[in-house]
């Protein structure tokens, strides 16, 4: 397949993913307010930090608005133009990403992105807030499982399918290491006895922003701990938002595409996956609270990262062929959010 | 009341009634369908076919605005029928026309014939924007150089067919025929029961069995065609990842593409993979920036260079331009006689050269009566409808004709024939012209049909979408009746 249908597939399916992501963690953010006994307003707006922090955005946000208050982040993260992973801007971009390659997606496929595009496009802050931001932010999320489901339920599960595979699960690992990190302070200070309430609705929270209280529940048959949560959503196997679940499934896509068994690999991508998926496999809770939440965090994003850019160095990009090599990219700092290239974008 | 009671006809050829409430005989079945549905119904079947358009995206790209809005090209519900005589007619009509126009494009790249037999003045062909100095004495496939044609007709007051204009180079508009169609049997799938109506369908397969009939001998099965598309902000995008789609072929950008010893490749996730039809829709200035346009970034270094070796086709050939030159078209019923020694069937608009010096000096005095256009330009930008023009716009435009007189024509306007189109709650009548689009391969075929395109507003003769035009689905049906 074209090297630049690959590239359109796998940043269809990243900000797709995206999408749903900050459409989750906004939603969480809100009902935990509600949750929590009189908070000051000051109170409020520091609740709102760590999610700027998990999408990456803080510096950003501080240009445009003065207050962290609910409204400013819920308008820069959901409508905001000049955000580019604001959720309209995410929608967008899939959607023109998707129009790239129609003729190589199903027709369905292509529809129902259109559809949630045409109607983002007709969305307001007040529109938002009036028919109660519940209700919009499960729109967004139901509209990405459609989506999802329509690219499972329609598509050949070629090479093609296998980028997008790729791309949703790079993005749903990378994300889950933000919310992780961004709350890592609550990891850290154990409450006090009489926070104890609202300790247990914050671990919660971050469950909820995975989607992944009930399997929790299930799983563990036991309270919210914050151990159990960091173990969970970082190690388990079979939980498809954990963070080796999704290691995995981006090993047996990489493997499809290169047609490489198990436990070797061709290229760049390959390997680093490898490693990842070794590493995690082999690991336990114990393992990451002696590196230490943040640090282990850290390095696993800059593990995606290098991924990231070895997949496209692999098989996204094509270098003129008679040009020198291409300079070395700049190192990626782990706190900035992977943005589709302007190379790419607008060819 | 029923939907067409209070039609008025008019002082114009109406295609759907001869009189007021007298019904052409074509159209008789269709009549009585619409007159049995209620307006509410109606209206519902329309926002449900808008809505469609929307929801799947057949839109089209407005250049002069900014945020590079996409609009859905207004449909009209109630079709253009053509019986099968007047349908014969204007096949073999186009027919012929295509096979003079290959043959004059040949001859021109080759022996230049014509010229030598004073048939077509020398200044008037060389002198056309669109000819290709670099492809003169290069072989072309089957010698087939217009491999797609979208010709544009129209009809008088009397109803007489004429050619307006043959779009030789990457004609535009055929998926809006066959998603009018598809549409057309959704909202109203009764309708096609009993009346007859021949299938558009094939188009996209015939299509294909051309691209693949003219690429050159590769030694592997099948050959590897590829649509070559602008990209995403092309006004057009829509209907190449259409095609593309129908055909189960690759959609293209320039950058995806690289020549190596004078071959093509597209740029794959495993290397490499040689290209052997390229169906461009992209017209020759932007197509190679070694050979045309510097500046073009759109275009693949080097193709012009794969092609003149014949390791690459491209449909259409580079130059065709001439013979869409609306100079050149004054011509085309003289070559159908020098090349074919036959009668042309389909008749040409009168047309008044800006470049002799009598005719000019006609067009200048007579601009109130004459339609101007711009010898090069299409999508009906550069034109003068004079009676509809302030007496401003004339002097610029006698300016501008005086000025480079190879640049203009002009042509009477014709009183265009009108429609019945629902417009603002009532049916009205609006002009129409009929784009029939032909494949010339092993054999020359037309899709039953054509893009009926009308001007939606009131006594506007402009059919184009960029300048306010919508569409009809245009059924030929297997009789007179």
């Amino acid at each position: 397949m074209l090297s630049r249908v690959a590239d359109s597939l796998y940043w269809m399916s990243r900000y797709a993913e995206r999408a749903e992501n900050i459409a989750r963690i906004l939603d969480v953010n809100l009902q935990l307010m509600l949750d929590l006994p009189k908070l000051s307003e000051e109170e409020q707006n520091a609740l709102w930090e760590p999610v700027l922090r998990s999408t990456g955005d803080h510096e950003d946000f501080s240009k445009h608005y003065k207050e962290t208050s609910s409204d400013n982040v819920i308008d820069f993260l959901t409508l905001h133009p000049k955000n580019s992973n604001s959720i309209i801007n995410c929608i967008t971009t899939a959607r023109e990403n998707a129009r790239h390659v129609r003729e190589q997606i199903s027709l369905e496929m292509w529809e129902e992105i259109n559809r949630t595009y045409l109607w983002m496009k007709s969305q307001t802050l007040k529109k938002i807030v009036r028919q109660g931001p519940y209700e919009f932010f499960t729109a967004v999320k139901n509209a990405s499982h459609l989506f999802q489901g329509i690219t499972d339920g329609t598509m050949t599960h070629g090479e093609d399918w296998d980028f997008i595979q790729v791309g949703k699960y790079l993005e749903r690992a990378d994300m889950t290491t933000r919310i992780l990190d961004a709350n890592d302070e609550i990891f850290i200070k154990r409450p006090a006895n009489n926070s104890h309430t609202s300790g247990t609705l914050q671990w919660s929270a971050i469950l909820r922003s995975c989607s992944s209280h009930d399997a929790y529940r299930k799983f563990y048959v036991a309270q919210v701990e914050p151990d159990k949560v960091v173990e969970f959503l970082i190690l388990n196997e079979f939980f498809p938002r954990s963070i080796r679940y999704c290691a995995q499934e981006l090993n047996y896509s990489l493997r499809r595409i290169s047609g490489c068994k198990d436990e070797h690999f061709t290229n760049l991508g390959e390997k680093l996956t490898g490693c990842l998926v070794a590493e995690l496999n082999y690991s336990a809770l114990e393992d990451i609270k002696t590196v230490g939440m943040h640090k282990y965090m850290d390095e696993i994003q800059i593990k995606l990262n290098s991924i990231g850019e070895a997949i496209f160095q692999t098989y996204l990009f094509s270098p003129p062929l008679t040009a020198p090599e291409p300079e070395p990219e700049e190192e990626t700092t782990p706190k900035q959010t992977q943005k589709q290239g302007k190379a790419t974008a607008n060819a | 009341m029923a939907l067409l009671d209070k039609y008025q006809p008019g002082d114009f050829f109406d295609e759907m009634f001869v009189a007021e409430g007298k019904v052409r005989p074509h159209y008789a079945a269709l009549f009585e369908r619409f007159q049995n549905l209620d307006r509410e119904e109606f209206d519902q079947r329309r926002s449900a076919v808008d809505a469609a358009f929307l929801r799947q995206g057949i839109t089209f790209t407005v250049y002069s605005d900014e945020q590079g809005t996409e609009r859905i090209f207004p449909f009209d519900l109630m079709p253009r029928i053509i019986p099968a005589t007047e349908w014969n007619l204007i096949e073999a009509g186009l027919i012929q026309r295509m096979r003079a126009l290959n043959m004059f494009l040949k001859d021109i790249y080759t022996d230049q014939r014509i010229i030598k037999e004073k048939v077509v003045p020398a200044e008037e062909v060389l002198t056309a924007k669109h000819y290709r100095p670099e492809m003169v004495g290069v072989p072309v496939p089957k010698d087939i150089y217009i491999h797609i044609c979208g010709s544009d007709m129209v009809r008088d007051r009397e109803g007489t067919y004429f050619v307006l204009e043959d779009n030789g180079r990457c004609p535009s508009g055929v998926s809006y025929l066959l998603e009018n169609r598809v549409a057309m049997k959704r909202a109203f799938p009764h309708l096609f029961g009993s009346a007859g109506v021949r299938p558009v369908d094939h188009y996209t397969q015939d299509l294909l069995t051309i691209l693949q009939y003219i690429a050159p001998p590769n030694g592997r099965s099948t050959p590897t065609v590829v649509l070559l598309t602008p990209g995403i902000y092309n006004s057009a995008y829509f209907e190449h990842s259409f095609l593309a789609r129908q055909m189960g072929i690759q959609i293209v950008e320039g950058q995806d593409l690289v020549v190596q010893d004078k071959k093509v490749y597209m740029r794959t996730t495993k290397g490499l993979e040689q290209v052997d039809t390229i169906y461009r829709r992209l017209d020759d200035d932007f197509l190679d920036p070694k050979v045309f346009r510097k500046d073009s970034i759109l275009g693949v270094p080097g193709l012009v260079e794969a092609y003149r070796a014949g390791n690459v086709s491209l449909a259409n050939a580079i130059g065709t331009g001439i013979a869409d030159d609306k100079v050149v078209y004054k011509f085309v019923p003289d070559m159908i006689k020098f090349y074919l020694s036959e009668e042309p069937i389909l008749a040409n608009v009168p047309t008044y050269l800006a470049s002799d010096p009598k005719e000019r000096e006609y067009i200048v005095t007579h601009l109130e009566q004459l339609v101007v256009k711009a010898a090069n330009e299409s999508g009906g930008y550069g034109m003068l409808v004079g009676p509809a023009s302030t007496a401003t716009q004339r002097a610029e435009f006698k300016e501008k004709i005086l000025e480079n007189p190879r640049n203009y024509i002009a042509q009477p306007t014709l009183n265009l024939s009108r429609h019945p189109s629902y417009c603002d709650g009532n049916f009205e009548g609006r002009h129409v012209d009929l784009r029939p689009y032909i494949l010339c391969g092993e054999k020359i075929s037309i899709v039953p049909g054509g893009l009926t395109r009308v001007a939606l507003r009131k006594g506007s003769l402009v059919v184009n979408s960029s300048q306010g035009g919508g569409s009809k689905d245009t059924w030929v049906l297997y009789g007179d009746s």
